[in-house]
C-alpha cells in the first residue's frame, strides 16, 4: 500500500448486497472499490495515490476544476451504485485515511452513530428542488418612457422608469418568496427532513433565471411520486417560479448526524440547514 | 435504499435520471452534505475547510451579499473539533 491512501466514499451495513454492489465497481482514478468492515458497519473504500491526496497536492488539485469534477463524479458514481442496492451514508468529498487501519478505527469509534443514522435513512431518498424566479414582466412603458413620461425631462423620466423597475422587481421577489413558501409546504407534506442549500450562483450555473431556493428533501421511497406531484403542482403554471427537480439522490444532504452528533437530540434533525449556518456534526 | 421504488418520471421534463447530474448540484451535496469525519493525518491537515477556501474563488463569485459559498470562516474553526 505504499504510495496510496484510503479514500472513503461512504458507510453502510455489511451485507452480501453491499459486496455485490462494489464488485467490479471503480472509484477515483479508476481504482477498484472494496469494503472495509469493522463490527457491524462497513466503509466503501478505494486506494488513491498519496501523491495526489496529501495536503499540498490536494490543495493544488482542488483549484483545478477538471480534477475536482473527476473526483466528484467518481465519488458520486460509487455512492450511486451502492445506494441502488443498500442504504448508504455518503461521506464528505475527499475523506482520506492513511490506510485501512484508520478506516476501521473510525468505524469502530463511530459505529453506534453510523448505525443509528443508517437506520433513519433506510427506505428514503433525497430529492433536490430548485426554484427559479420567472423573469418579471417588463414594467409598463418602454425604457425612456412614452405617454406621461415623455413629457418629463430626461432625468426625471429616467428616475421614474428606474423606480418602476424597482417596484416591479420588489413585487416579483415577493411573489417568488410566496411561491417558495407554498412549494416548501407542499413538499414538506411528503418529506421527513429538509435541508436548505445555498442558492446557486456563479460561473457553474447554467441558464439565466435567478435561483431563488435550493432545497433538499428526505422522502420515503414509497412517497416519491406523491412528493413529485405535489411539488410540480405547487410550482406549476400560473406561479411565478419554475421548479427544477433533481434526484433521486443518495441521502447526501441528510447524512449529518453520524459521529460527533450522538449527543444531539434526535428530534433536532427535522430542519437541518446546509447553508452558512449549518454545522453537520455537533462540537466536541 | 432501493432506488427501484422510484420509477423514472414519464413526462421527460424533470427529473432526468439518465442525464449526467450537474456539477454544481453534485458539489452542493459533496461539499456541504455528507458525513464530516476527521480523516487520518492527511485530512486532519487538509481538512475539508481547505476545500472550501480553495474553491471559494472558483465556484462562486463572492460579493458582500454572498461572502462565502459554503459556510463562513467562523464555522470553519468548529470543524477542527470534529472527532472521528
Amino acid at each position: 500500500m505504499t504510495g496510496s491512501v484510503s479514500y472513503v466514499y461512504g458507510v453502510a451495513g455489511p451485507s452480501p448486497a453491499l459486496d455485490d454492489a462494489v464488485r467490479g465497481l471503480r472509484g477515483v482514478d479508476g481504482a477498484p472499490v472494496r469494503v472495509v468492515a469493522a463490527g457491524d458497519v462497513a466503509a466503501v473504500v478505494s486506494d488513491v495515490p498519496a501523491a495526489d491526496f496529501e495536503e499540498r497536492p490536494l490543495a493544488a488539485h482542488l483549484e483545478d476544476l477538471d480534477w475536482l469534477e473527476a473526483v466528484a463524479r467518481a465519488h458520486h458514481g460509487v455512492i450511486d451504485a451502492v445506494a441502488a442496492r443498500v442504504t448508504v451514508l455518503p461521506l464528505r468529498l475527499a475523506t482520506i485515511y492513511r490506510d485501512d487501519q484508520g478506516v476501521r478505527a473510525v468505524l469502530t469509534a463511530g459505529g453506534a452513530a453510523f448505525r443509528s443514522r443508517l437506520a433513519r435513512l433506510a427506505g428514503h431518498v433525497e430529492w433536490g428542488v430548485k426554484l427559479y424566479a420567472e423573469p418579471a414582466a417588463a414594467p409598463d412603458g418602454p425604457p425612456g418612457g412614452s405617454g406621461e413620461s415623455s413629457r418629463l425631462s430626461p432625468g426625471r423620466a429616467y428616475l421614474r422608469s428606474r423606480s418602476r423597475e424597482r417596484t416591479a422587481r420588489d413585487e416579483a421577489h415577493r411573489a417568488a418568496a410566496d411561491a417558495v413558501r407554498r412549494v416548501h409546504e407542499a413538499a414538506s407534506a411528503h418529506a421527513v427532513e429538509h435541508v436548505r442549500h445555498r442558492v446557486q450562483q456563479g460561473p457553474l450555473v447554467r441558464g439565466t433565471s435567478e435561483n431563488v431556493s435550493n432545497d433538499a428533501y428526505l422522502v420515503p421511497s414509497g412517497r416519491s411520486d406523491a412528493f413529485l406531484s405535489a411539488v410540480r403542482e405547487a410550482a406549476g403554471a400560473g406561479t411565478p417560479v419554475r421548479a427544477e427537480i433533481t434526484g433521486p439522490w443518495a441521502p447526501y444532504s441528510f447524512a449529518a448526524g453520524a459521529p460527533g452528533a450522538e449527543d444531539r437530540a434526535d428530534g433536532a434533525d427535522g430542519e437541518n440547514r446546509a447553508d452558512g449556518a449549518r454545522e453537520e456534526a455537533a462540537p466536541g | 435504499m432501493t432506488m427501484d421504488a422510484v420509477p423514472p418520471p414519464e413526462d421527460g421534463a424533470d427529473p432526468l435520471p439518465q442525464r449526467q447530474v450537474a456539477l454544481i448540484d453534485l458539489l452542493d451535496r459533496l461539499l456541504t452534505g455528507g458525513v464530516v469525519i476527521t480523516g487520518d493525518v492527511v485530512l486532519s491537515i487538509a481538512d475539508i475547510d481547505l476545500v472550501r477556501v480553495s474553491l471559494r474563488a472558483l465556484i462562486v463569485s463572492i460579493s458582500e451579499e454572498n461572502p462565502s459559498p459554503w459556510g463562513g470562516v467562523g464555522a470553519e474553526t468548529a470543524r477542527d473539533r470534529h472527532v472521528a
